[in-house]
């Protein structure tokens, strides 16, 4: 579990999250919505320790991140899907996911083959540049790099832009069940928000860096005004 | 096939060679840091010279050349090292022009202070191998001993580099860190670490080179030993584009067979003037080196 508590951040003398409380439980995905400049980036960067907060704290399973670095915070199991994807095209597919596993304890043959196991697409192209690979192949590609890792809680930036509608629903199925079999913990920043209502439990959003709403996602979904004035999602 | 091998373009192409692959080397140094940390360092050369006048200082007691060159090269990695952290480290994400400043400026104060604790004069290294060409029916053939220890040596060592960062789960690490240092650290490497271990490698490579050079009967060790090595692996870097470790190599050592030729054709005074001539030529035809691939460069 995620507890996120009173966490303000600035830039300057810009505030880009101020007060922000809400919890992400384990097995559950926690969507964050909202507008562009609305701090949903922000908070994923906090929450990895490449932004130090103004104050507040953030507790993973009660033990504090906040002042810890953001290679130690990676080392303790928050996996960073970041925006972008960040998957360095330089290297092979499976240099993607070597390095991905370094860091943490594990075996690295048995978790390649769990990754090209859940996504055959990269088995199929370990040995091709990742700069090669679509969009979507990409977001694949990122996501097995964390998860390799075995994370207990799985930070996901974006992970739609720039995809197809279709590809777009695959993925938010994809990350539902590995969230589900995997007992993860899922803070998923979106700006589709209906895509990520649809598998979200619960529903963050944040409007220039204030919290508006925090519920069930399908209270969020319901509700005419957050969905007006600050989903975008007109019927 | 005799007088092939005796004659006077062989002659030229294995002495060009000797001389480019430490020209490469010295570019290949260049370029690791300037890939993983945005810094030109224009102390390459004045840092392994300090490291080899320390490793070599041992000769005063008894021991041998090969126990001096792998205390130059612990010294070195320490040097390479403690420069990252004490003198370096706050010069990350500045404007270019800092660093640059500071590496002339540690320059200059490295080999004033080599020259006042060991003087500027020459210091010859005992190399355990003669100078002395082969001679094949009657000629010299243009290889000694001495240069294939020296062509030797910097093959294994580029070699040992290149599997270092092909093969190795330390060097996928460290490739990382310099492409992508952001999404390293969010995967759990601990780039600042290995910054300080790229600093003390390619440290320890400039005192290989500095080593193969100084051990040269001709030349010996001076504090200004590597600054001309310098001038040449700096042109070789830009020629071969600051972004490609490959293109480096190539241009190392194919500057140092055509300049070979201008020594050997017109003379040697003209080759710093080539030189200059081919470093124009190739940044007006590629601006960003012969060996970049897109035009684009990180910021």
């Amino acid at each position: 579990m995620i507890a996120i508590d009173n966490l303000s951040v600035s830039f300057g003398a810009v505030q880009a999250l101020r007060d922000v409380t809400f919890r992400a439980e384990t097995g559950q995905i926690t969507a964050v919505l909202g507008a562009n400049g609305a701090g949903k980036t922000t908070l994923l960067r906090t929450v990895s320790g490449l932004k130090e907060p103004k104050s507040g704290t953030i507790a993973m399973d009660g033990q504090a991140l906040v002042h810890r670095k953001t290679e130690d915070i990676a080392r303790m199991g928050v996996g960073h899907v970041p925006e972008g994807r960040g998957v360095i095209g330089e290297f092979t597919v499976e240099e993607n996911l070597r390095l991905g596993a370094m860091t943490a304890k594990v075996n690295l043959k048995s978790g390649l083959e769990e990754q090209y196991d859940q996504f055959p697409v990269l088995g199929e192209r370990r040995k091709q540049h990742a700069a090669k690979l679509s969009g979507g192949e990409r977001q694949m590609l990122a996501m097995a790099r964390a998860l390799i890792a075995k994370p207990s809680v799985l930070l996901l930036d974006e992970p739609s832009l720039g995809l197809a509608p279709l590809v777009t629903a695959q993925l938010m199925h994809t990350i539902r069940s590995l969230c589900e079999t995997n007992d993860l913990t899922v803070i998923l920043v979106e700006q589709n928000a209906s895509s990520a209502l649809r598998i979200a439990h619960r529903a963050v959003v944040l409007h220039v860096g204030h919290v508006v709403a925090n519920d069930e996602a399908s209270v969020v979904a319901g509700d005419e005004n957050l969905r007006q004035y600050y989903l975008g999602l007109v019927e | 096939m005799d007088a092939f091998l005796t004659s006077r373009i062989i002659a030229d192409v294995l002495g060009g060679l000797t001389n480019g692959v430490i020209y490469g080397m010295v570019a290949l140094s260049l370029v690791l840091i300037w890939r993983s940390t945005g810094v030109l360092n224009f102390a390459q050369g004045a840092m392994p010279m300090f490291a080899t006048y320390v490793g070599f200082a041992l000769l005063s007691y008894h021991f041998g050349y090969w126990a001096c060159a792998v205390a130059a090269l612990i010294v070195g990695l320490a040097v390479g090292g403690l420069t990252e952290r004490l003198v370096v480290r706050g010069l990350y994400g500045k404007p270019e022009i800092n660093p640059i400043v500071v590496m002339v400026g540690f320059l200059i104060v490295l080999e004033a202070v080599a020259a006042a604790i060991w003087s500027s004069f020459p210091r010859s290294l005992p190399s355990p191998f003669s100078s002395i060409d082969w001679q094949l029916g009657g000629h010299p053939v243009s290889l000694s001993p001495f240069t294939v220890y020296e062509i030797g040596a910097s093959i294994v060592v580029m070699l040992l580099v290149a599997a270092l960062f092909r093969f190795t789960n330390l060097g996928l690490q460290l490739r990382a860190s310099a492409l992508a240092p952001e999404v390293s650290r969010l995967l759990g490497v601990r780039v600042g670490r290995l910054l300080t271990l790229g600093w003390m490698l390619s440290t320890a490579v400039g005192v290989v080179t500095t080593i193969l050079v100084s051990s040269n009967f001709f030349t010996g060790l001076t504090p200004q030993v590597n600054d001309g090595i310098f001038a040449f692996g700096f042109i070789a870097a830009a020629v071969g584009g600051l972004e490609s470790p490959v293109g480096a190599i190539v241009a190392g050592v194919s500057l140092g067979i055509i300049l070979q030729f201008v020594q050997d054709y017109l003379n040697s005074n003209a080759q710093i003037i080539v030189a200059l001539v081919v470093l124009i030529v190739a940044l007006m035809v590629r601006p960003n080196g012969v060996f970049t691939k897109s035009s684009l460069r990180r910021v």
